[in-house]
């Protein structure tokens, strides 16, 4: 445990130092960031401009859920997704076999060796997107609320982390992965507006299938009132049991990688 | 005689090159059957949403909104990922590594033009994209009942105007990949063109959904003749006036897409110093 923490600080520092080189592309993030956010906030509007409340949720509301999305979006962008392409890369060139003769636990060392600091910009932004949704709600946030909200965030980040990881453990068998990113990128759309909108079976999909609804919805829950404790129990438990799988999926595609040189 | 021959040549061999480009990208699209359908499931969920959203919206008004049934939304919406499919060019991101990789200094050695290779090319994947697609587009009617009935007319305008949103899109996309050789760090303006295309050209919503400003502004930008001009022609109740003047419409738009193609290119390619090999 403590050599795996050390690890991860070792690369966490490697990929800060790596990203302090190319300063301009925080302009850049920055830049991009906002426009997301406006357009975002625009599409909000415009939907708006043509009702009161979607599914029972007001604009004020459907911000929180924005902020969480691209926030969640944010830490995906900048930690999970660049590990996972290099993994699907790797395996493709062959590259793998290096990293698998090192001492370290293998899912540890592949999940870490990436990392696109000035992503991190639209975790800011996100957190920003929720404050003034929060701000401009009826009712006041308590203290126990924020805590469930931060908790339920973090269980969220776990989930989309083991959704990519299950995802990129197929390329031990379908090798040429190209495709993931759109896919993620696609689906993780269907986050931007509240679960409770889509029709039954994707709804069903997006929460189970998919975790979209658990990691997005779910927290905007906390802080709009809608949380109920069941939903807490259920997302901590569907939590845990996914990490199970995703891990004991990743050593199984692992014990049928042959390698590229064998 | 000897020119017109000489004319009827480099027609003929256009022509084959463009089969041939087309040919070898069929194959290779059937190749990866299982990467295609996981690239349009993904793509898939971007209408859908819309879709859902729109459609919530008009039921809370009691089932249609400004004048457009939940229906016909959903009918937009599915043939919107048709168009979609189609509007699939070259990425003006991709110039970028194709100049580190050294790819566009092989590409200046070969004697046609390259936006011919692009065009060529993602034209041909539309043909597998399109066999492939057709049960998924079947199963989006079940779900979400599309109202649709168009006229002969109609279609016919439509299989014109999906060819012609692709020309717009690869020639307009060229002419920003170009911006790539003069500065590496374009990728802000082509987010800029994007995020515009996003909003005016009817991929979000049927432009009729946007305030009255937004559709002026459509008007004067090509976004609408790539998006919401093919999807209504097949859609909506287009008169055979108006049909037929968006046709004219995406032909004025192709013709600038294709000067400015020639002139940037040029422009571009005598500022380019070579990378690679």
């Amino acid at each position: 445990m403590r050599r795996g923490l050390q690890l991860a600080w070792t690369y966490t520092r490697l990929g800060v130092l790596n990203e302090m080189q190319y300063r301009a592309n925080f302009f850049v993030a920055i830049f991009q960031s906002l426009l997301g956010v406006a357009v975002s906030i625009a599409v909000l509007a415009l939907v708006y401009s043509h009702t009161d409340a979607l599914h029972g949720w007001t604009q004020s509301e459907l911000l929180v859920v924005l902020g969480v999305q691209i926030l969640l979006g944010g830490v995906i962008h900048a930690s999970v997704q660049p590990n996972m392409e290099r993994l699907t890369q790797d395996v493709q060139d062959g590259k793998l076999d290096f990293l698998l003769s090192k001492p370290a636990d293998s899912q540890l060392m592949i999940s870490l060796r990436e990392l696109r600091l000035w992503q991190l910009v639209d975790v800011v932004s996100g957190a920003i997107v929720v404050a003034v949704g929060v701000s401009r709600l009826q009712t006041s946030v308590g203290i126990g609320h924020a805590f469930a909200f931060l908790a339920l965030l973090l269980v969220g980040a776990s989930l989309l982390y083991c959704f990519w990881l299950i995802l990129a453990t197929g390329s031990f068998w379908v090798i040429n992965m190209w495709f993931l990113s759109d896919l993620f990128e696609g689906v993780y759309q269907v986050g931007r507006w509240p679960i409770g909108v889509y029709p039954g079976w994707l709804r069903y999909s997006m929460t189970y299938l998919v975790p979209i609804g658990f990691a997005v919805t779910v927290p905007a829950q906390a802080v709009t009132h809608r949380l109920h404790w069941v939903t807490v129990v259920v997302a901590l438990g569907f939590a845990t049991v996914v990490f199970v799988v995703a891990r004991r999926f990743w050593r199984f595609g692992l014990s049928r990688y042959s390698g590229a040189s064998a | 005689m000897s020119v017109m021959n000489a004319q009827a040549g480099a027609v003929r061999s256009m022509v084959d090159f463009y089969l041939t480009g087309m040919r070898t990208q069929i194959q290779i699209g059937f190749q990866y059957r299982a990467a295609t359908y996981m690239y349009t499931i993904g793509m898939l969920s971007e209408p859908v949403i819309y879709l859902v959203v729109w459609r919530t919206i008009a039921d809370q008004h009691g089932g249609t909104l400004n004048g457009i049934g939940g229906g016909q939304i959903a009918a937009y919406y599915i043939v919107w990922t048709l168009v979609r499919t189609f509007n699939i060019v070259f990425t003006p991101f991709g110039w970028e590594w194709r100049i580190r990789e050294g790819e566009l200094s092989a590409q200046l050695l070969r004697p046609i033009h390259p936006v011919h290779y692009d065009m060529a090319t993602f034209a041909g994947q539309k043909i597998p994209w399109l066999i492939m697609y057709a049960p998924l587009a079947v199963g989006l009617g079940f779900i979400f009942h599309p109202s649709l009935h168009p006229r002969p007319l109609e279609v016919v305008v439509f299989f014109v105007a999906i060819w012609g949103a692709y020309v717009i899109r690869s020639l307009n996309h060229f002419v920003l990949g170009m911006l790539t050789l003069f500065t590496t760090r374009a990728t802000a303006l082509f987010q800029i063109w994007f995020l515009t295309e996003l909003l005016v050209s009817g991929r979000l919503v049927p432009l009729t959904f946007m305030p009255q400003w937004a559709q002026s502004i459509a008007a004067w930008l090509p976004f609408k003749w790539t998006f919401y001009f093919p999807i209504e022609a097949l859609v909506g109740a287009m008169s055979t006036e108006t049909l037929l003047t968006g046709l004219l419409w995406q032909c004025l738009w192709a013709a600038i897409g294709s000067a400015l193609v020639f002139v940037t290119f040029r422009l571009s390619v005598r500022h380019y110093s070579a990378v690679g090999n």
